[in-house]
């Protein structure tokens, strides 16, 4: 069995959620315009795929095969409400901020695919390990997506103004692009890229060849 | 088939799944509940007052929000007739000011009331019958009004306050405390400098009309507004729901009042 610290690190860069198995990316454009914002969000997706895989781990021997999805699916939902009520009561503005994004947890993939690909075969101490390493996995990705959505389309970094911006006498004119979701998909396109390109390994092989053009000869 | 798989131990795992995941949602719900509700009433408050300008980040925080909010007396008022109710008539309709919330009523008939499609220039299909005013009294003066307004932006409705002085038709300021516009585009309706340019701002022309409204570029005089550039649909639900909000069928009525009562 593997080790608690491989458990827990290979998700970040080796096998990581977002940049390998292309989980998760709906939150990773919706949450990541501020970084403050997206740091709450990775606490909640973190703590709720830990938990949720110790829950699931704990029960997965007693569970029916038939009904196994919707057993995890209920866990899962059970924790998202929680956290999410926890934030109501202790993070207000934030939790007004991520609106329906935390209620979003439940549909993430990265929770779903670590309940069934890791908790429903592993006992429960690695299983919440692997649920911090994934979590950390994805808090990795968004952190750097939020990095530069925020310092380049509002100029700061956590509400810091580090370009000042021309609305507020500055020189830096904000980027709207990278306010949009869209330009969540360029960064995570090229952190992906970026990390392909150094870990070759990670590099997908052709599902199929292109042939050459054929040349009007050939076509008669 | 292993005695895991019938159907016995299935209902019965389903079964003990959700009894014990509903007691763990709804305790923290219940537990909570008080917390979430002081959160959001703070919230609102520091709403009212900053819409009045009386709240300044940099000076003022969460604990003399209560003492600031003191000064105003919440007023229900009849938008039907246009005039604000005596606290008799209030607790004639059962409602309690102090518990109020205008917000939860929205959906309740003997409160609320649907707008006809051809007057809901700020598509919000539903409004409150009795909405709950501010009033800031100095001296027995009306200093200033604070109105809670609401109107469809880009991605669904904005809810916020527009404080006005006790003449009815000069503004004191505008604040929004939930709304689920674009960050960065259409949330900069909360941004300090945007909303620094409406006090000062005058909501009626001579005749009467609203003739505040939000302009696309660069806005000047005392009827205008700057939009904000990048979020057109935005600016048009806040211009939009300053027109039907002090029109004669939001307030308007109400403003006439006092501004008779102020000689103009």
């Amino acid at each position: 069995m593997a080790s608690p610290k491989k458990v827990l690190l290979t998700p970040l860069v080796e096998n990581n959620p977002i940049a390998l198995q292309i989980l998760g990316v709906c939150s990773a454009l919706a949450v990541t315009t501020q970084l403050s914002v997206t740091l709450v969000m990775c606490v909640a997706l973190t703590s709720v795929t830990a938990f949720s895989n110790f829950f699931i781990s704990i029960i997965r021997h007693h569970m029916p095969s038939s009904i196994r999805i919707i057993v995890q699916m209920t866990i899962i939902a059970s924790l998202v409400i929680t956290v999410d009520q926890l934030l109501q009561a202790f993070a207000y503005e934030v939790s007004k901020s991520l609106s329906v994004f935390v209620g979003l947890i439940i549909t993430n993939c990265i929770v779903m695919g670590r309940a069934e690909a890791f908790a429903m075969k592993n006992p429960p101490g690695i299983s919440f390990i692997d649920g911090i390493g994934n979590g950390l996995g994805y808090s990795l990705v968004l952190i750097t997506v939020a990095t530069i959505r925020e310092l380049f389309g509002s100029g700061s970094i956590l509400g810091f103004q580090i370009l000042p911006l021309i609305e507020n006498g500055g020189w830096y004119q904000g980027n709207g692009l990278m306010l949009l979701s869209p330009s969540a998909f360029f960064i995570i396109g090229f952190f992906i890229w970026l990390l392909r390109s150094r870990r070759t390994e990670q590099v997908e092989s052709n599902e199929y060849k292109l042939a050459p053009h054929t040349t009007a000869e050939e076509a008669f | 088939m292993s005695s895991k798989e019938s159907i016995n131990k299935t209902l019965f795992v389903a079964f003990c799944l959700c009894v014990a995941c509903s007691i763990i949602v709804s305790g923290t719900a219940v537990v909570l509940k008080p917390r979430q509700d002081e959160n959001r009433i703070l919230d609102r408050n520091k709403n009212v007052l900053s819409a009045a300008g009386l709240y300044d980040p940099a000076v003022d925080d969460d604990s003399n929000v209560a003492a600031l909010f003191a000064q105003f007396t919440p007023r229900i008022v009849d938008l039907q007739a246009g005039e604000f109710l005596s606290s008799e008539e209030v607790s004639d309709l059962g409602i309690d000011i102090a518990t109020y919330d205008q917000r939860t009523v929205l959906n309740d008939p003997a409160y609320s009331n649907a707008v006809p499609a051809d007057e809901d220039i700020a598509d919000i299909k539903r409004r409150v019958q009795y909405p709950m005013l501010y009033l800031q009294e100095i001296d027995g003066v009306v200093e200033t009004i604070v109105l809670p307004i609401n109107g469809y932006g880009l991605w669904g409705i904005m809810y916020g306050f527009l404080a006005l002085e006790g003449d009815g038709n000069t503004v004191k300021g505008i604040s929004y405390y939930e709304l689920r516009e674009t960050p960065g585009l259409g949330a900069e309706v909360r941004n300090p400098s945007w909303m620094a340019q409406w006090p000062g701002k005058q909501i009626y022309d001579a005749s009467g009309e609203v003739a505040l409204t939000v302009v696309k570029g660069t806005g000047s005089g005392q009827y205008e507004i700057d939009g904000l550039s990048g979020a057109t649909l935005t600016t048009r639900g806040v211009d939009n729901m300053i027109e039907y909000w002090l029109g004669d069928n939001g307030y308007g009525p109400i403003l006439d009042q006092f501004r008779s009562a102020a000689g103009n």
